[in-house]
């Protein structure tokens, strides 16, 4: 994975909301869920972004916001210099083919009336500069076998494949226009734990092979270390702290990421009990109507009066990654 | 409610000093149109009070199943029960009347949900399903019932629980839904609560919240508590024992330490190495290769061996045995002793 690739996505002021309308027949807006609320990250070629937060942090949003299936509300994402939301006509068809998703839900994601040669060479329907009309069999069958499945199955229908087999399939498909970027929205959560590992080790040599960039989208903490570069956290509707993988996980500034990796349980039970756990009190505030200031403050035990009054910039505070926190300190809480 | 006063209300085969809840060789199959799946093949555990054990497995392994058998929640058909015994204070609850079996899952054993949204009812109050058990139950009054529904709410540390006993279930986050739930199933002071995957639809930071309340309380109430889960991080965190499963059979069974320390059963090593660590970056994940078995068809021999990385010729005839390993430590696989080193 190179360290010094040049960005082939950068994501500025990046804003979606939207609306919460009342009413049956005279619908009007009574607010906004700021679902994503002005997020901005670089993605290097061939490297892996992993992007954790809890339900409701916009982390999905921002993934289908990327893919243009939801228009944003502000901001720009430059994929190779140009604003991918600019885009028209042959320059989107373009874009679409070097961008591609991986879903979560395997069960859900295919459609159970086509083989598993359609549902991987539809793609090639669509743009067929990539595969002419003849080539189209064979290169399936060379994607099946890519991804670790027998090239004889193209015939099979989803429901004969275990759900393992099932998110392979789902990878073929975003493989096939040969993307430069993948976003994996929970690749793996959906996955036993004998399985989840077979899959997430397929990612990292299709990385290596193809020299992919990965946005990786999960909750789970340790998932995404295990395949990310660089770690972004997502607090309702924003990145509260962005790093190397290295400082997310050993050197953690925001008592958030505090928060969220001391609450993993270790698979060790004669840590039971030392290991210092940092309990949040409560739910997640709601993303209609987010506190004013830094919006972790209403569970962070750090607050002050200024964080209610001053929203904390993410920027370089301590160490060397960006922090949304006026007190940002470094503290270790993996074990 | 202890056994004794369910004792009073009907005679019944309650043997004192008895494990709790004991689970002995439980067949269960499934009849489907495709043939008869074995979904368990011999399962025992037992759980004592104020102890927890922690049954393990991934999807299949029949972890959920042995629940729904002690519960008597089997849809039967399709299921049937073929062999074995659970025994509650030493009765064997297959035995009893339909009426005993019903009292006994009121107030003897209690079970929660991995799907706390659709475990509750959408059109009734979160107070009113706490409230109806103890008024058919307890014979409580409405009022009676309701401050109790409050108090459990209170106890389940649900804020301002006197205004959400009135809210419905969709005005509940994901996490107090779970709360509520837990309430519900303490309201008749269970013995024994079997919580099923309670925590893998929460957020880290919920599921904390929710495993140090059900610790408090199964310690305040010396609760024996049945743990279903796959995730081995929770396990470490709060279990005594531990059972592995893997095609419908308990494949190793010992306590937390030792377990976690040398596992003694491939499967569980292998389940170990595929984890990917949050205090490690590691490289290759080392994987369990193909998929679990059909429990249409079960491989002869160990059932485990198609995917086994030590696996001999034997493993593809013989079932293994349960061996000893120890203090109240067993594996099935031939060799447990090597795996463990040669204790």
């Amino acid at each position: 994975m190179s360290e010094a690739g040049e960005p082939i996505l950068e994501v500025v002021d990046l804003v979606k909301h939207f609306p919460v309308r009342v009413g049956v027949l005279f619908k009007h807006t009574v607010g906004q869920v700021r679902a994503v609320d002005g997020v901005s990250f670089d993605l290097r070629r061939g490297e892996t972004l992993g992007v954790v937060g809890e339900s409701g942090c916009g982390k999905s949003t921002l993934a289908q916001v990327l893919m243009r299936l939801e228009p944003p509300t502000s901001g720009t994402a430059k994929f190779q210099g140009r604003d991918i939301f600019r885009m028209r006509g042959s320059e989107l068809r373009k874009l679409r083919r070097s961008i591609q998703i991986v879903l979560q839900d395997p069960y859900t994601s295919l459609n159970p009336r086509m083989t598993v040669g359609d549902i991987i060479g539809e793609p090639f329907e669509i743009h067929p500069e990539v595969a002419p009309k003849g080539e189209r069999a064979t290169r399936v069958r060379e994607l099946l076998e890519v991804v670790g499945l027998n090239p004889e199955h193209i015939n099979r229908y989803p429901h004969q494949f275990s759900g393992g087999q099932r998110q392979r399939i789902g990878i073929a498909r975003a493989l096939a226009l040969k993307p430069e970027v993948i976003i994996c929205d929970e690749p793996v959560s959906a996955l036993d734990v004998s399985i989840q590992a077979q899959v997430m080790n397929l990612l990292g040599d299709l990385q290596n092979e193809f020299g992919l960039s990965y946005v990786f989208i999960a909750h789970d903490l340790s998932v995404v270390r295990h395949l990310s570069d660089r770690v972004a956290v997502m607090y309702l509707g924003k990145v509260v702290e962005i790093g190397t993988e290295e400082e997310i996980y050993t050197r953690p500034t925001h008592p958030y990421t505090q928060a969220l990796l001391s609450a993993v349980p270790v698979a060790d039970p004669t840590l039971r009990g030392q290991r210092q756990v940092i309990r949040l009190e409560g739910d997640v505030p709601s993303p209609v109507d987010p506190p004013s200031g830094c919006r972790f403050r209403t569970r962070c035990w750090k607050a002050q009066d200024i964080c209610a009054e001053e929203e904390p910039e993410l920027t370089v505070r301590t160490g060397g990654q960006l922090s949304a926190c006026h007190f940002a300190q470094e503290k270790s809480v993996v074990p | 409610m202890s056994a004794q006063s369910i004792g009073e209300t009907e005679d019944t085969g309650v043997v004192p000093d008895a494990p709790l809840l004991e689970v002995d060789d439980l067949y269960v199959e499934f009849r489907t149109r495709d043939g008869v799946a074995k979904v368990l093949n011999g399962v025992s555990y037992h759980v004592d009070a104020g102890e927890t054990l922690a049954v393990l497995g991934e999807s299949g392994s029949g972890k959920s199943v042995t629940a729904q058998a002690v519960m008597g929640i089997l849809d039967e058909p399709p299921a049937a029960v073929t062999g074995g015994e659970i025994r509650y204070h030493g009765e064997d609850l297959l035995k009893v009347s339909a009426q005993r079996r019903s009292d006994v899952r009121a107030e003897g054993i209690a079970m929660i949900f991995q799907d706390a949204l659709s475990a509750l009812n959408p059109v009734y109050t979160v107070g009113f399903q706490i409230e109806e058990q103890l008024r058919v139950r307890l014979g409580m009054s409405r009022q009676e019932a309701r401050k109790r529904a409050i108090a459990l709410l209170d106890l389940v540390r649900i804020p301002n629980a006197a205004r959400r006993v009135r809210q419905y279930p969709h005005e509940f986050s994901g996490g107090m839904r779970q709360r509520a739930m837990i309430a519900m199933s303490l309201a008749l002071d269970p013995e024994v609560l079997i919580a099923d995957e309670p925590t893998t639809a929460l957020d880290v930071t919920v599921q904390a919240q929710i495993m140090d309340l059900l610790k408090e309380i199964q310690t305040e109430r010396r609760m024996g508590l049945i743990l279903i889960t796959h995730d081995l991080g929770v396990v470490a965190e709060v279990a005594d024992r531990i059972a592995v499963m893997y095609a419908g059979r308990i494949v190793e069974y010992a306590d937390a330490v030792s377990l976690y320390r040398r596992p003694g059963h491939p499967y569980t090593a292998a389940l170990m190495e595929s984890l990917p660590r949050l205090d490690l970056k590691g490289h290759e994940l080392k994987t369990i290769k193909g998929l679990p078995p059909s429990l249409l068809a079960i491989p002869p021999g160990c059932p485990f061996h198609p995917r086994c990385a030590m696996a001999q010729d034997r493993c593809r005839t013989e079932v293994p045995a349960e061996y000893r390993l120890g203090l109240g430590r067993t594996s099935r696989c031939h060799f447990a002793e090597e795996m463990v080193g040669g204790v």
